[in-house]
């Protein structure tokens, strides 16, 4: 399989005064497309920053990084900007919604964004993605009248609306009870059988069983990289 | 359902050019509905703009009116005319006291060489005045006695209710015919109709051949004119005067007595121009220039006055202007406290909505679009607020004048123009984006990772 996210030695430093953080020591690292791949750690270890790093919300001090190609890493604002909203997918912990935009509204942004103009058929992805995850009854409803797995599911719908080349989800069902989060962890499994490509942080060894590839993060370093023959939503 | 059931993603619009027109459509649509989540803090944040606006669309109105009464009232005594008079030299009591008969003024002869100025002056009116009483059976009133021409009605803007004004006729037959003005046909004939009848003026009968209607008093406000009310005035012709009245006028005061001798109380000229145009207004000023300089070399003492009722009118027009420019003034200061409002609540919701920015630039919206949501959302606040403003300021215009006729029973003039409300409305919009761009650049400069993390 092709490799989408190829990381080649990736250094992130933070400046705080005269004070240097090394967080990330030059990371290399290959995802390959169809993959579905948990990043571990301790906090501190530089995960969140590689998240943002490879969701293109950040840049790397130094290194590489190829969005499929794409030479990401020393792209200007703009260009980033567009490539957020036309080949990534971004899954919250805290679901991220706006409060003020129906959940329609909400699954559309990331095309407003990108420049799709809002037409009909603009409107029957979205429906028929909120109808995917379930919400078909609550097209109109606001984030604040509905559940948390509720909301997550319109995020999910939002992060697949621009059909994108790589899910970003970070720490999904870190605010979700367990049964909750086990729906939504098999939402994502159906995607990722659909041929999508997840990476997702999170702490808890239960949900990175559900992923086909766990890398560990330690100060800054891949600590391990383990490949899991049997997924929790493959068995 | 099967994510691969979905249908796929539209393609982009093709480029039409209106794209950025569309986005900046979207936004105020958007802009407009996160206002209405906060209606009442929207509206106290433009609370400065609306009175600001409000405000100088009123003053303004009020102001171009009371001034537009003064031009008004300066037109009606002729905006060309030049008005010559006899004044009472200061001196004349203490050197030539032998005689008390005092003699001043404007000649006959000093007319005819006025007249000699040719096609400039259309129209010359003399005037003689005489305080007098005016009796009609055992009725009496105090009026004026005014000895005039036949223009003198058209000069003066005068009109009549019944029967007409002195003509020719009268004059050159030195007919004993008068026109009443409204208050002494009022005071004289309450119950009748005067004309045809003959009233008593210095012992003479004259009979009534015109009514004049009511007229405003015209307003004294500048040099030498004093305010002339014009409604106890009685007009006969000005030869018939030569005869029936002779050329002094015997005033007795309390003790003692003294008479005056004045050939021409006073001539209102006409000159021949447009006072809308620079060039006519020189005329006139060239000809009132010529007549002082007439006069001047004539008579040996300064017993004469010209007033020229077109310095007023420019005065006023100096006047307007200034007070236009105070009025930019205030309005200036206003909408930029109003401004200040507006980056206030603007640096406020910015703060408030950062984790709304970071997620909007997580899911792929560009400094540029960041800045356009806020800026658009400032200026569709302070252009609602200048509408709101204009609105209020036009009810005020409408509103004010009857409830202070009803409780201060003063006329409150007022004229509606378009230039200010345009100019206020405009300037509004100016407001917004001014002191919109910074809240909205702080805004699209944050950092997408920290904005996330905000709570």
């Amino acid at each position: 399989m092709a490799a989408i996210v190829e990381v080649q030695d990736l250094i992130k430093n933070y400046y705080m005064g005269d004070v240097t953080v090394n967080v990330l020591k030059g990371l290399d690292l290959s995802f390959e497309e169809g993959d579905f791949v948990s990043l571990m750690g301790p906090s501190g270890s530089g995960k969140s920053t590689l998240m943002n790093i490879l969701g293109c919300l950040d840049r790397p001090t130094a290194g590489n990084y190829y969005l499929r190609d794409r030479d990401v890493a020393h792209m200007t604002d703009n260009q980033l900007s567009d490539v957020r909203s036309t080949y990534l997918g971004f899954i919250f912990q805290a679901y991220n919604l706006l409060p003020q935009y129906t959940v329609v509204e909400n699954i559309e942004l990331p095309l407003v964004y990108q420049g799709v103009p809002l037409d009909a058929r603009t409107k029957d992805r979205c429906v028929a993605l909120a109808e995917m995850v379930g919400l078909g009854t609550r097209l109109d409803h606001r984030p604040l009248q509905l559940s948390g797995g509720q909301q997550q599911r319109v995020a999910i719908a939002r992060a697949l609306v621009n059909d994108p080349q790589l899910i970003l989800a970070d720490e999904p069902t870190g605010n979700l009870d367990s049964r909750t989060s086990v729906e939504i962890m098999e939402m994502l499994t159906e995607l990722n059988k659909a041929g999508k490509t997840i990476i997702m942080v999170t702490h808890e060894n239960d949900i990175a069983a559900w992923s086909r590839r766990v890398v560990r993060l330690r100060d800054g370093m891949v600590e391990s990289d383990i490949r899991n023959d049997k997924p929790l939503g493959f068995r | 359902m099967d994510i691969r059931d979905i249908p796929p993603v539209p393609p982009l619009a093709a480029a039409t050019g209106f794209e950025g027109l569309n986005k900046v459509r979207r936004s105020f649509v958007l802009a407009i509905r996160s206002l209405w989540l906060h209606k009442l803090r929207a509206f106290l944040s433009v609370l400065g703009i609306i009175i600001g606006t409000s405000a100088v669309i009123a003053l303004m109105a009020f102001g171009k009116g009371s001034m537009q009464d003064a031009l008004e009232d300066i037109k009606r005594q002729g905006a060309t005319n030049i008005v010559v008079r006899s004044v009472k030299p200061p001196d004349e009591g203490a050197t030539a006291s032998r005689s008390f008969v005092a003699s001043y003024g404007l000649k006959v002869a000093d007319l005819s060489r006025m007249g000699t100025f040719g096609g400039t002056i259309s129209k010359m009116v003399p005037m003689r005045v005489f305080p007098t009483e005016v009796r009609y059976l055992d009725r009496m009133s105090n009026g004026r006695l005014v000895a005039t021409t036949e223009d003198y009605a058209q000069v003066n803007k005068l009109t009549l209710s019944s029967g007409r004004f002195l003509n020719d006729e009268d004059n050159f037959r030195k007919l004993n015919h008068c026109v009443l003005g409204a208050g002494l046909a009022d005071k004289l004939f309450p119950f009748e109709d005067p004309m045809g009848k003959s009233v008593v003026i210095q012992k003479q009968e004259y009979r009534v051949v015109g009514v004049l209607i009511d007229r405003m008093p015209t307003g004294g406000t500048g040099g030498s004119q004093s305010a002339e009310d014009y409604n106890n005035d009685v007009y006969i012709s000005f030869d018939t005067a030569k005869v029936r009245v002779g050329s002094t006028v015997v005033i007795r005061t309390s003790g003692s007595r003294g008479g005056e001798r004045v050939e021409v109380s006073q001539v209102t000229l006409t000159v021949d121009a447009d006072f809308e145009t620079s060039e006519g207004r020189e005329k006139v000023r060239a000809v009132g220039n010529a007549i002082k300089g007439m006069l001047k070399e004539d008579h040996l003492r300064e017993d004469w006055a010209v007033s020229v009722p077109l310095d007023r009118l420019e005065e006023a027009e100096r006047a307007q202007a200034r007070f236009t420019s105070l009025l930019v003034l205030i309005a200036s200061i206003s909408l930029f406290v109003g401004g200040i409002g507006i980056m206030n609540i603007m640096l406020a919701t910015v703060t408030e909505r950062t984790r709304e920015i970071g997620i909007r630039r997580a899911l792929g919206a560009k400094q540029r679009d960041i800045i356009i949501q806020f800026l658009v959302e400032a200026v569709v606040q302070t252009t609602v607020g200048g509408l709101a403003g204009l609105t209020f300021g036009v009810i005020l215009v409408f509103g004010l004048p009857p409830l202070s006729r009803l409780f201060f029973e003063t006329n409150l003039p007022a004229q509606l123009s378009w230039q200010p409300m345009a100019l206020s409305v405009g300037v509004s919009v100016i407001v917004g984006v001014v002191f919109g761009l910074y809240p909205a650049w702080r805004a699209a400069k944050l950092d997408p990772i920290e904005a996330l993390r905000h709570d």
